[in-house]
């Protein structure tokens, strides 16, 4: 089979059981609503104030909601020996990393673009900088976190407290792009700023490690 | 000053706890070195 | 290195002194903060020996993957674990340091200090992730993670820095020009913590290899007994 067509095949696969489950999304969907809830009551701020923090207090909910997708997205493959038939056979093993990275990217993405107008009625967002720029910065972002969650994914497989395994070997890794992600975000809600150098952080971070997983990928899968 | 003195004394104990820790893990393995040379002699 | 080592546990014990009196007494008194200034002393070479066992980290785990030689494991092993050690000195000393001079514990503008905790977490998370492997090739996972670190520091670097320029905060750290005799303060204790850690890493090393046997050797019984 080609690259594509792996890629094809299995990303049609998990979205197909997703869609009947809808296990990752309503988790994701549930967090992330308590998130934008509980913070409002907390603080209630002006529509100025709420601009200079909405850019943390989204991307921190996101990233949460996010690691609940993470964290399910090799545990079917486990459970059916699928990783065990990868390092066996003599098919590359990147088409598979690439179709659970795109899978994940698609998960996270439908949730931020359903939560996205919650955020802004329940903290009356109106960017005051150029709206369109929160594609790429929503984009970049997304995909820096989950092409990391899902090598670490990966690695967390083979290891005692999975759950706690992941996290803490991600956040350290991602704070550049964290900081990329919320800097960039509150620049367009403030207008303060231009975010052109974070989105640009985004773009390196996104380059250096979408390279640095397909190239070690197949070794830490054949290390378990 | 006892900023001044809490930073130095922050750092011994600090290299301290690990020196401890590695003195624990020294007894440890000799503790098991001897039960498997009494587990080869018995 | 087995009979080198009382004479430079000796020696670093000397150092270690010699170093302590200078930074307390010797090192003239700086103008502007005073006293405090002293903690720049351990502070500083601390910081220099973390990231120069991390070094030895980075090499050691490239050395892995492609040799796959255990030497170089425990290297990394043990270069992370005592660069911990120092790097917790880093980042507990900072704020220290900083409270009294500008009154905040931490700016996290603070390139230099916001990029060794990010160095401090990704090392815990390497430690915890080699306690918590059950792998059989759990060398193999902490090189890749050590590698994916290294590539994280100068982004992380170039993020805070451009953070700061938006955002411009207190800088802990030296002010300006230093006099040639703090300079010579500073390397005394650089110095004499290259040794220290030189001491460690080499105890740790030691132990480690013990380690290593007796695991093999309680393999080895547990198998015999099993085929008794």
């Amino acid at each position: 089979m080609t690259v594509l067509a792996i890629i094809r095949a299995t990303l049609a696969k998990d979205l197909r059981l997703e869609w009947r489950s809808k296990d990752a999304i309503n988790a994701m969907l549930f967090f992330s609503l308590l998130v934008v809830v509980i913070f409002s009551f907390a603080f209630d701020p002006t529509a100025e104030e709420s601009r200079r923090i909405a850019g943390g207090l989204i991307w921190v909910a996101f990233l949460f909601a996010a690691i609940v997708a993470l964290n399910q997205t090799w545990a079917r493959e486990l459970r059916n020996h699928v990783l065990d038939a990868y390092r066996v056979s003599p098919a590359p093993a990147n088409p598979l990393f690439l179709a659970k990275a795109f899978g994940n990217f698609i998960f996270v993405s439908v949730l931020e673009a359903l939560m996205m107008p919650l955020f802004v009625i329940f903290y009356k967002l109106r960017p005051l900088g150029p709206a369109w720029e929160l594609l790429p910065i929503a984009i970049l972002g997304t995909w820096a976190l989950v092409v990391n969650g899902t090598f670490f994914a990966a690695i967390s497989l083979r290891t005692r407290s999975r759950e706690i395994m992941l996290p803490l070997l991600l956040f350290p890794i991602s704070i550049p792009a964290l900081l990329g992600l919320v800097n960039a975000t509150t620049a367009v809600l403030t207008g303060e700023e231009s975010a052109r150098f974070w989105i640009a952080l985004l773009l390196a971070y996104d380059v250096v490690f979408t390279v640095a997983c397909l190239l070690l990928f197949e070794t830490i899968l054949e290390a378990e | 000053m006892s900023y001044l003195y809490a930073a130095y004394i922050a750092t011994w104990m600090i290299h301290g706890t690990y020196l401890a820790i590695l003195a624990r893990k020294y007894s440890r393995i000799r503790r098991e070195m001897e039960s498997l040379k009494k587990g080869v002699s018995g | 290195m087995k009979r080198g080592f009382p004479i430079l546990a000796i020696v670093t014990a000397l150092l270690l002194s010699f170093g302590l009196y200078e930074a307390l007494i010797g090192a003239p008194t700086e103008r502007t903060m005073g006293d405090v200034q002293r903690i720049f002393y351990y502070h500083v070479p601390s910081a220099w020996t973390a990231f120069l066992l991390f070094l030895i980290n980075f090499a050691a785990s490239v050395t892995y993957l492609i040799r796959r030689n255990a030497k170089a494991d425990m290297l990394a092993l043990v270069s992370a674990e005592v660069g911990v050690v120092f790097c917790t000195v880093v980042i507990v000393t900072g704020p220290i340091w900083a409270r009294p001079v500008w009154g905040i514990w931490w700016a996290p503008g603070d390139i230099r200090l916001t990029t060794t905790l990010v160095l401090w977490l990704i090392y815990i998370s390497y430690l915890v992730l080699r306690r918590f492997s059950t792998s059989g090739q759990t060398a193999v996972i902490a090189a890749v993670v050590a590698i994916f670190g290294a590539l994280d520091v100068p982004l992380v670097y170039f993020s805070i820095w451009f953070f700061r320029t938006q955002h411009p905060s207190p800088v802990i750290g030296d002010g300006g020009s230093l006099d040639p005799r703090m300079w010579h303060v500073l390397l005394i204790n650089w110095v004499a913590f290259l040794c220290l850690a030189w001491l460690v890493c080499w105890t740790r090393y030691q132990l480690e290899v013990a380690a290593r046997q007796v695991e093999e050797a309680q393999a080895l019984q547990s198998l015999h007994e099993v085929s008794r």
